[in-house]
């Protein structure tokens, strides 16, 4: 508690480079920013096969490597090779790890809806992308939108860790109070990291509410 | 690029140098802090799950708030943490029991969830009292299910350990901080490889235990 007061009563850390609404800011961004990105490749690609069905080895082996592979590793190893400098070294791990969870989802909720609703959209008449598009993707909706949360969440986390290696944001209170034994800065840091996390997860559930259909929910 | 990603001399040098930060002895550590939590959450998640399964209206809050859980990055809660259990392998271990937890309770009540009604019914007809009936038919039915979250628990849990590094508690995590701070590739790579292949092994002997578990499955197939 003392640790609290200390860290958000200081002066330090509400103005200059330290700021708190800058840090969190700079956090919203980064995440944002590789998060945007992901959905942009694993939404069309998880739709794609999901619906064709070719290429689904792809998102069994990304799913597991997603999981087996070490975040600070890959952070500091793709950092160290291309080079520190822009923002971008650091993006990319973010992006690679964000694709995982929104490829798998949208791909399970497109495959696993029910076939006689495929099968009744082709029979009204519609073409393949119309049956994607109007029948099977509202179905999976609540799937996809699962896939954008473990998404979001992931890329809040690997953002924290990725102070590491010199990315602004929240983290930076974390690896610096450890690296100066500022323990009220750790401290406060990783209360920030976890409210923004909370507040991301209330985010979806929220979001869950206003764009799954109705019909849908109910037969959940 | 001048240095190469791996310096095979490195790794003969540093696999067992008698010191801390040997990779034997990294690996060692990293095996500890990973397995101890998915084994305790294991212990717990199965009499947890249990009473969800068989008591429904605890089960919402319980998944609430293991999303909850599940949502919290590692490195603020190692952090958080630390200020209770200090620089210790126990503050890692404790997150990661719970984060095992979260992945571990819903399979325990989805795998008793998969046990069908005539199953059950029958093992009552034939005269199975409730405990028995629980060890001998409805929790061997549910292993198939309950092993698919514990791999996931697994893989998550070990490639989890090394963001302990950051707080100096990350068994082969130490490699990658190693590595950054010396600008130097093997130590990284050596670090990447074995979480990876730790995390395959760790799924194979359980789809192998899987095998054992339930004989029937592999007569039918």
């Amino acid at each position: 508690m003392n640790w609290l007061i200390e860290f958000f009563g200081s002066a330090e850390y509400w103005s200059g480079d330290d700021a708190i609404p800058l840090r969190l800011l700079q956090h919203l961004e980064y995440s944002f920013l590789a998060f945007a990105v992901a959905a942009l490749i694993a939404i069309p690609l998880g739709l794609l096969i999901g619906h064709t069905g070719r290429g689904a080895v792809i998102v069994v082996v990304s799913a597991n490597a997603a999981r087996a592979l070490p975040t600070l590793g890959l952070l500091v190893l793709v950092v160290l090779l291309i080079g520190v400098g822009t923002l971008w070294p650091v993006l990319i791990p973010l992006i690679a790890l964000a694709i995982p969870p929104i490829l798998v989802n949208t791909y399970e909720g497109i495959r696993g809806a029910d076939p006689d609703l495929r099968d009744a959209a082709y029979g009204m008449g519609l073409r393949g992308s119309q049956v994607l598009f109007r029948a099977l993707l509202p179905v999976a909706l609540p799937l996809i939108l699962l896939g954008l949360r473990l998404s979001a969440i992931t890329v809040v986390a690997t953002a924290t860790v990725a102070a590491y290696v010199g990315l602004g944001g929240l983290g930076r209170y974390i690896i610096d109070g450890l690296a100066t034994k500022n323990y009220a800065e750790v401290f406060g840091g990783a209360v920030l990291v976890v409210l923004l996390a909370l507040a991301v997860q209330t985010g979806f559930t929220l979001l869950n509410r206003v764009i799954v259909s109705p019909g849908v929910r109910q037969v959940r | 690029m001048d240095e190469p990603l791996v310096r095979w001399d490195w790794i003969a040098r540093n696999w067992d140098n008698g010191g801390p930060t040997s990779v034997k002895v990294l690996l060692e550590n990293h095996i500890v802090m990973a397995f101890v939590p998915v084994v305790a959450g294991l212990l717990i998640a199965i009499p947890l799950g249990l009473a969800c399964a068989r008591y429904r209206w605890l089960y919402q809050p319980t998944v609430g708030v293991m999303n909850v859980v599940y949502s919290l990055p590692s490195l603020a809660v190692f952090s958080i943490l630390l200020s209770v259990t200090g620089l210790t392998q126990t503050t890692v271990i404790i997150p990661l029991t719970l984060f095992s937890l979260a992945v571990l309770i819903p399979a325990v009540v989805d795998g008793m969830r998969s046990v069908p009604d005539h199953v059950r019914q029958s093992a009552v007809a034939m005269g199975f009292r409730p405990y028995r009936r629980l060890v001998h038919v409805e929790l061997p039915i549910a292993v198939p299910v309950v092993l698919a979250g514990l791999r996931v628990a697994a893989v998550s849990s070990i490639s989890l350990v090394s963001v302990g590094a950051l707080i100096g508690q990350g068994g082969l995590g130490y490699l990658f901080i190693d590595g950054w701070q010396r600008q130097f590739y093997t130590p990284i790579v050596v670090g990447i490889v074995l979480v990876v292949a730790l995390a395959l092994v760790a799924d194979l002997v359980i789809i192998v235990a899987q095998r054992l578990l339930t004989p029937w499955a592999r007569r039918r197939a």
